[in-house]
C-alpha cells in the first residue's frame, strides 16, 4: 500500500486503463494543455498525445454526444465535465441517448462510456455551481452511478467503470481531490466492482450510510460519538445505482437504527431510496424511524455563513444519531 | 475623437472606478473577505463603459460571471457591489449571489450568469418582451468568445435572428477561454462570420478606445430600437489577469501580456485627453475621488451585517402564493 491523493488515484486509473486498451481516450474542457481544471489529468497529454487526450471547445452537449456516438461503435470514451453542473447542458445526450440505446436497440448496441467530474458544492461558488447531481442521474434506468469517497475506491471504481460495457456516471468531488489515502501498490491491478459497498467503520450503536464529501463529516462525527460510547457502523455504498442493499440491511439488522447522510437535497434521490429499502426490508429490526441529514432544501447561497447552514455538519449528524438512539442532545 | 472631453473624462472616471474596485476586490479575496470564484474584468473596461454610454437607462443588460465591470458601468453603487463580494446583506444580491451573480434591476442589470451560453436566450427573452409590449427598450448581452461554440449561443441566435428581436449580442473576445486560445476552439479567426448564418447584422473592432466602443455599439442599439433586428458585435480585447483568481495563466507569455498592456484602455483614453490639452491636476482629482469612493465601498462592506438566513429561506419561491 502507498498513500496518494484522490486526484492521483483517478489519474493512475486513467493511465493504466489507457495503457491497457488503445480504445480508451479522454475528452473534455482543459483536460490536455491546461492539465485539467483540477489537475486530475496532469501529464496525460504528454504521455498519450492529442489523439487520445482531447481538449474541446465549451460545447458539453456536443462532446458528450460525440462520446456516446463513438462508444456505440466500439471506442471507450472518458468524458470529463469540468464540473457536473455543466452536464445539464448535455443532459439530453446522457439521459435520452446513452441511457437508452442498449434497450431501445433491443440489445444490439452498447454504450461503454464514463462521464466523470467533480460533484457537489466546493466553497462559496453559489447556486449555479454547487449542484449535487446523484438524485438526478440515479433516476434513470440504463445508467450506473458511482460515487467513491476514498482514493482507493476512486482508483478501483474508475477502472471498473472504464471496463464496464455500460454508461457510468462517475461522481468525484472538488473537495475530495486533495484527500490522501491508501491505494494498492503500483503494478497491482485492484478493481472495485460496481454495485458493492464497503463497511468503513464497525460498530453496533447505529448504522450511518453516507458517501462523497459527507463521508468525512460522518467519520468525524463517529469519533465524537465514540467518546460518548456510541459506536457507529458506517456504510459507504460507493455505488448509488445499483445500491448494495444487502450490505446496508445487514448493518441495520445489527444496529437496529439508521441515519442516512448526504449532500443532495432531501426530495427523492438515493437518500430517500435507501430509506425505502430499509423500511421495507428491515422494518421489524428498526427501533426508531430512519432519519436523514441532507443538504438544506434551498439553492446554494454564496455567503459562507449561509453555506455552512446548508451543508451537512458534524453537529447535525451527531444530533440525528442521538435522536434515533433516544438520547437527549 | 467624437466625444467632447467632458464626456470622455466621465468615461475615463468610470473605467478607473472599475479598475480600482477590482484591484481592491482582488485584495479582499486574498484576505479571505471574499470567496468562491472571482473573475476580474481588468483590461476590458472600455467595453462595459463604452457600451453602457451607448444605451438608454431603460435598456436591459446581461453578462457572464465576469460582471463587476458592467454592473458598475451601469451605475451600481460600489458599496453594494463590494458588500456582495463580502457576502453581506447589503450586497446587490443580498449575499446570495456573490461575484458571479450581481443583479441590479433598478439599473436594468439582469445578471451575472454562471453557465456559459445560458444567458443569451434570456437576453432574447427580455428583447421579446420589449417587442411584445412595444416599449422601445433594447437588450445588450455580453459573453466571451468561448461561448460562441455552445448550443445556448446558437439557439439564442436562431430565435433572435428569425424574430428580429431588439437585442445586441456583444462578444468580448479576450483571446482565451480559461486556458484555451481561440485557435484551439474555432476554425474561424473572424467570429463575426457566424452572424451570417442567422441573418444577423455584424460588426467587429478593437475595444481599447472607449469612444469607438460607444459609437459602434450605439449604431447597433439604434438598429435594434428602430426594429431592424439584432446585431452581433465581436470586440477584440484582452484580460490582464488570469481567468479567475485561481488561474496562474501559465498558458501565455509575459511578453504577450506586456505587449497587450500597451493597449490598456485607461492609458489610451488618458493619452487622448492629454493630447487634447487636459491638465495633470484634473487626473489627480479624478484619482482621488475614485480612491475615496472605493475606500468607502470597502468600509461599507466591512461594516455591513452578514447575509441573512431569512433571505435564503424566503427567496426559494415567491412568498405568499397559493
Ligand atoms: C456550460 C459551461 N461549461 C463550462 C464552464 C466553465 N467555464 C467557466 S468560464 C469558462 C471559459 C469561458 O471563456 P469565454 O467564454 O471566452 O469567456 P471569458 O471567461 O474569457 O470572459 C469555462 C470553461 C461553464 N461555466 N459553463
Amino acid at each position: 500500500m502507498r498513500i496518494i491523493r484522490y486526484r492521483e488515484a483517478l489519474r493512475e486509473a486513467m493511465v493504466e486503463e489507457m495503457e491497457r486498451d488503445a480504445d480508451v481516450f479522454l475528452m473534455g474542457e482543459e483536460v490536455g494543455h491546461y492539465q485539467g481544471a483540477y489537475k486530475v489529468s496532469e501529464g496525460l497529454l504528454e504521455r498519450f498525445g492529442e489523439r487520445r487526450v482531447i481538449d474541446t471547445p465549451i460545447a458539453e452537449a456536443g462532446f458528450a454526444g460525440v462520446g456516446v456516438g463513438a462508444a456505440m461503435v466500439g471506442l471507450r470514451p472518458i468524458i470529463e465535465f469540468m464540473t457536473w453542473n455543466f452536464s445539464f447542458v448535455a443532459f439530453d445526450q446522457i439521459v435520452s441517448n446513452a441511457a437508452k440505446i442498449h434497450s431501445m436497440s433491443g440489445g444490439a448496441i452498447r454504450c461503454p462510456i464514463v462521464f466523470r467530474g467533480p460533484n457537489g458544492a466546493a466553497k462559496q461558488v453559489a447556486a449555479q455551481h454547487s449542484h449535487t447531481v446523484e438524485a438526478l442521474y440515479t433516476h434513470f434506468p440504463g445508467l450506473y452511478v458511482v460515487a467513491p469517497s476514498t482514493p482507493r475506491d476512486a482508483k478501483g471504481l474508475l477502472k471498473a467503470s472504464i471496463r464496464d460495457e455500460n454508461p457510468v456516471i462517475f461522481l468525484e468531488g472538488e473537495t475530495l481531490y486533495g484527500v490522501k489515502g491508501e491505494v494498492a501498490d503500483e503494478g497491482v491491478d485492484e478493481v472495485v466492482p460496481i454495485g458493492k459497498g464497503r463497511v468503513a467503520r464497525e460498530g453496533d450503536g447505529c448504522t450511518v450510510i453516507t458517501w462523497g464529501r459527507p463521508y468525512y463529516t460522518v467519520m468525524e462525527a463517529a469519533e465524537r460519538l465514540a467518546a460518548d460510547g456510541i459506536e457507529l457502523d458506517v456504510i459507504d455504498p460507493r455505488t448509488l445505482r445499483p445500491l448494495d442493499e444487502e450490505l446496508m440491511l445487514a448493518s441495520v439488522r445489527k444496529t437496529n437504527r439508521c441515519v442516512v447522510v448526504h449532500e443532495h437535497w432531501p426530495y427523492g434521490g438515493p437518500g430517500a431510496q435507501i430509506v425505502d429499502v430499509i423500511q421495507r426490508e428491515a422494518f421489524d429490526y428498526l427501533d426508531a424511524p430512519v432519519l436523514r441529514v441532507a443538504g438544506l432544501d434551498v439553492p446554494m447561497p454564496y455567503a459562507s455563513n449561509l453555506e455552512d447552514l446548508v451543508l451537512p455538519t458534524v453537529d447535525r449528524v451527531v444530533e440525528a444519531v442521538r435522536r434515533v438512539s433516544y438520547l437527549g442532545a | 475623437m467624437t466625444l467632447d472631453s467632458e464626456e470622455l473624462f466621465n468615461l475615463y472616471r468610470r473605467m478607473l472606478l472599475i479598475r480600482r474596485f477590482e484591484e481592491e476586490a482582488a485584495r479582499a479575496y486574498a484576505q479571505s473577505h471574499a470567496g468562491g470564484f472571482l473573475h476580474l474584468y481588468i483590461g476590458q473596461e472600455a467595453i462595459a463603459v463604452g457600451a453602457s454610454a451607448a444605451m438608454a437607462e431603460s435598456d436591459y443588460v446581461f453578462q457572464t460571471y465576469r460582471d463587476h465591470g458592467i454592473a458598475l458601468a451601469r451605475g451600481m453603487a460600489p458599496g453594494a457591489a463590494m458588500a456582495e463580494l463580502f457576502g453581506k446583506d447589503t450586497g446587490c444580491s443580498r449575499g446570495m449571489g456573490g461575484s458571479m451573480h450581481f443583479f441590479d434591476v433598478e439599473h436594468g442589470f439582469y445578471g451575472g450568469w454562471g453557465i456559459v451560453g445560458g444567458h443569451l436566450a434570456l437576453a432574447a427573452g427580455t428583447a421579446f418582451k420589449s417587442r411584445y409590449r412595444g416599449d422601445g427598450a433594447v437588450t445588450i448581452c455580453f459573453f466571451g468568445e468561448g461561448a460562441t461554440n455552445i448550443g445556448g449561443f446558437h439557439e439564442a441566435f436562431s430565435l433572435a435572428g428569425l424574430w428580429k428581436l431588439p437585442v445586441v449580442f456583444i462578444c468580448e473576445n479576450n483571446r482565451y477561454a480559461m486556458g484555451t486560445p481561440l485557435s484551439r476552439t474555432s476554425p474561424l479567426t473572424d467570429l463575426t462570420l457566424k452572424a451570417q448564418g442567422y441573418g444577423m447584422a455584424a460588426d467587429g473592432f478593437v475595444g481599447s478606445d472607449v469612444s469607438v466602443v460607444k459609437e459602434r455599439v450605439a449604431t447597433a442599439v439604434k438598429r435594434a430600437r428602430d426594429g431592424e433586428g439584432p446585431t452581433f458585435i465581436e470586440i477584440q480585447t484582452y484580460r490582464f489577469r488570469g481567468h479567475s483568481m485561481s488561474d496562474p495563466a501559465k498558458y501565455r507569455s509575459r511578453e504577450e501580456l506586456e505587449e497587450r498592456k500597451k493597449d490598456d484602455p485607461l492609458a489610451v483614453t488618458r493619452a487622448q485627453l492629454e493630447a487634447a490639452g487636459a491638465e495633470v491636476a484634473r487626473f489627480d482629482e479624478i484619482e482621488e475621488a475614485v480612491e475615496r469612493e472605493v475606500a468607502a465601498a470597502v468600509e461599507f462592506a466591512h461594516d455591513s451585517p452578514p447575509a441573512l438566513e431569512q433571505t435564503m429561506l424566503d427567496t426559494v419561491l415567491v412568498k405568499g402564493q397559493s
